[in-house]
């Protein structure tokens, strides 16, 4: 049997290209997370990112103001859940799921009008490389700004984390928002930042997958695609390196759907649909097993309110 | 000069309270949202709020949708006051139903007296089966049950959509997405001529009076109530904690799963590929909004019901998009977080020092 390189080097751009959005938001979050706040919206903020990204698109016609317009709105409706969990303290998975909720909510009410409209083509870089590198080409070239920042956002997330003054004062607030506020350090000013950058890079997220990845808005486009991703900050406990491994292998679970119905294999499509879903959960099962791991590396002030008394 | 203080206690009074300031501020929001949207608030309100209600048949509706709320909200409020997060209440219910379907199919050609108590059973054990997966992970895997319960609810809608697309789907339907109509036995009698409410309405009820009774009643009331607030004291106190995680989440999978025989016994008499209108996650909704106490869900899940049916008839009469449903009940959950923090903080007028 002869396999043509190029189209192994095209399955592999195509598996990338569906472990963006999931990169994108899971170090998002993972940033949230490591400030101690379990964000569970991350479903709503990338449907609101997505409907937003393309009604902006559509409207005004310009990518780079739907691009950060997602992003924007993104930022804006964490704002909602950083007022709640840090301001009035509420807890963190009831508001979670409120803004998922909502975010559903308001995207359909807004995407109304977008339905069916066709998408704009979103413009890639380096495309007159694309076949140079026989394999490596379809990898390396003609994608779009945002495909290569998802995969950059990994390292820059664990440098960020580990090498930086600002990293180590996130961290630290996560770990022990009663010694970080000894030291002198705001702690709801930190995690304010901490929430709406990952409302930024999940609106990003949603961005993408209504501009680049499928470009048009369907109702409920993110699909489960957010809880994969919450699922995904714990599969790495929290290290933004192993967040790209994970990504790829549930991007690679997303594209063998439709390899295996375009040769012919006789499994029910429900099933190859369900299994992201599925395989989610055993790596859980797995991850978690080993509980003495999962204490040492989860933040230790995880989903817990800080209040300081006045 | 006003200054925020922390109370000693939390506010009995203001406990029930919050639920209603809550549903007064979302009509509010709602005002301002419609508004923007370019329609009239007061009348976009009065079709949303008023008009579903009006007249008999309303009425009936608003129970109709009221039943699988109460149902699923009940379970879920065992699973959240030992600390257990069950968000995956739709796929119980799916699953439930999905399972009671089958029972009801093989007997689809037989009338029976004892057809409805099994096809009722097989809900229940359905939804058990269900809830028990997160439940068994979370105590012997140590695995987050908030994501394998969601997680699930995916799982459970295309194990649905597959039945009733394939093996399931009825001989002579001419390939349509659904199974065959149940037998009249397999059915939950209506209640009324004409109006669509029916028998499903006294399991919630009945379910209402149990878990007041275990709540208030009796030690294992006590031991979730304990678990709920400090997980420690629970362990000091020699609770056994896995059992626990266990049973609460068995009860509110076979609450789920009764809320699904409810939809496919009812009014439908057959399994298709939407079930549930997102029952199972508006009634975490409605469990908060009904302070977890058997009676405020009562209100709760009419109240809830209703943007279900104002949704609805808001489209028709106004065209105004159905998710504005969704929007609402999104607002009632974040009002009533926001509007906790009067349990715990009180405003004090300070006269002004100078």
């Amino acid at each position: 049997m002869i396999v043509d390189i190029n189209f192994v080097g095209l399955i592999i751009a195509s598996i990338m290209a569906s472990a963006v959005p999931l990169i994108l938001a899971s170090c998002g979050e993972l940033i949230t997370e490591r400030s101690g706040v379990l964000n569970l919206g991350v479903e709503g903020m990338m449907i609101i990112g997505a409907i937003s990204g393309f009604a902006l698109m559509t409207v005004t016609g310009s990518l780079i103001i739907a691009v950060f317009g997602a992003m924007l709105a993104g930022v804006l409706i964490s704002t909602i859940f950083a007022f709640l969990t840090q301001t009035l303290i509420t807890n963190h998975v009831a508001t979670g799921l409120a803004l998922t909720i909502f975010g559903i909510g308001i995207s359909a009410m807004i995407g109304k009008n977008f339905v069916g409209i066709p998408g704009k083509e979103f413009p890639v870089l380096f495309e007159g490389l694309k076949d140079t590198i026989p394999l490596l080409s379809p990898i390396l070239f003609g994608h779009s700004i945002v495909f290569y920042f998802a995969f950059a956002l990994p390292f820059i997330t664990s440098y960020f984390l580990k090498k930086t003054k600002i990293g180590l004062i996130v961290r630290a607030v996560g770990d022990s928002p009663e010694s970080a506020s000894n030291q002198g350090i705001n702690v709801r000013f930190v995690r304010y930042a901490c929430i709406l950058y990952g409302g930024a890079m999940c609106g990003l997220a949603g961005a993408y997958l209504s501009m680049i990845y499928t470009p048009q808005w369907i109702e409920n486009m993110t699909g489960g695609r957010g809880w994969i991703a919450l699922a995904l900050v714990v599969f790495s406990t929290w290290n933004p390196i192993k967040i790209l491994i994970g990504a790829m292998i549930f991007g690679g679970l997303t594209i063998i759907q439709f390899h295996m119905q375009a040769i012919g294999v006789r499994i029910p499509v429900q099933f190859l649909t369900a299994l992201p879903y599925i395989v989610t959960i055993i790596v859980l099962v797995v991850i978690s097993r080993d509980s003495r791991k999962i204490r040492l590396s989860t933040p230790s002030s995880l989903g817990k309110s800080f209040h300081k008394d006045n | 000069m006003i200054k925020i203080v922390k109370r000693d206690q939390p506010s009995k009074a203001i406990f029930f309270f919050t639920p209603v300031l809550a549903i007064f501020l979302t009509l509010i929001a709602g005002g301002i949202i419609f508004y923007i949207l370019g329609f009239k608030p007061f009348e976009a309100l009065k079709f949303f709020f008023i008009v579903p209600i009006a007249d008999k048949y309303g009425f009936s509706e608003l129970l109709l949708k009221a039943t699988p709320l109460c149902l699923i909200a009940i379970g879920l409020s065992f699973c959240f006051k030992s600390n257990n997060w069950n968000i995956g209440a739709e796929g119980q219910l799916t699953f439930g139903a999905i399972v009671s379907g089958g029972v009801a199919l093989l007997f689809y050609d037989q009338e029976g007296f004892y057809i409805l108590p099994m096809v009722i059973l097989a809900g229940a054990i359905g939804g058990m089966i269900y809830a028990s997966i997160p439940a068994i992970l979370k105590t012997y895997f140590n695995t987050n049950e908030i994501l394998v319960s969601l997680m699930l609810v995916y799982v459970s809608k295309l194990i649905l959509d597959y039945l009733v697309v394939g093996p399931w789907s009825n001989p002579e339907g001419f390939n349509f997405p659904e199974t065959r109509q149940f037998s009249d036995s397999a059915r939950l009698p209506l209640l009324f001529e004409g109006l669509r409410i029916h028998a499903g309405i006294f399991l919630a009820l009945a379910a209402v009076v149990i878990s007041w009774f275990v709540f208030y009643k009796t030690y294992l009331g006590f031991q979730m109530k304990v678990s709920g607030f400090s997980l420690k004291t629970a362990k000091y106190a020699g609770y056994k904690g896995k059992k626990m995680i266990i049973l609460v989440f068995l009860i509110s999978g076979a609450c789920a799963g009764l809320a699904g025989v409810g939809e496919i016994t009812g009014p439908i008499g057959q399994l298709h590929r939407e079930v549930s209108p997102d029952y199972g996650f508006t009634a975490i909704i409605v469990a908060f909004l009904g302070r977890l106490h058997p009676v405020g869900i009562i209100f709760a899940s009419l109240v809830v019901a209703i943007t279900y049916l104002g949704a609805e008839t808001a489209q028709i009469f106004m065209q105004i998009p159905k998710y504005t449903g969704q929007v609402f009940q999104g607002m009632i959950l974040f009002f009533l977080l926001a509007s906790d923090y009067l349990l715990f903080f009180k405003f004090k007028f300070i006269g002004t020092k100078k």
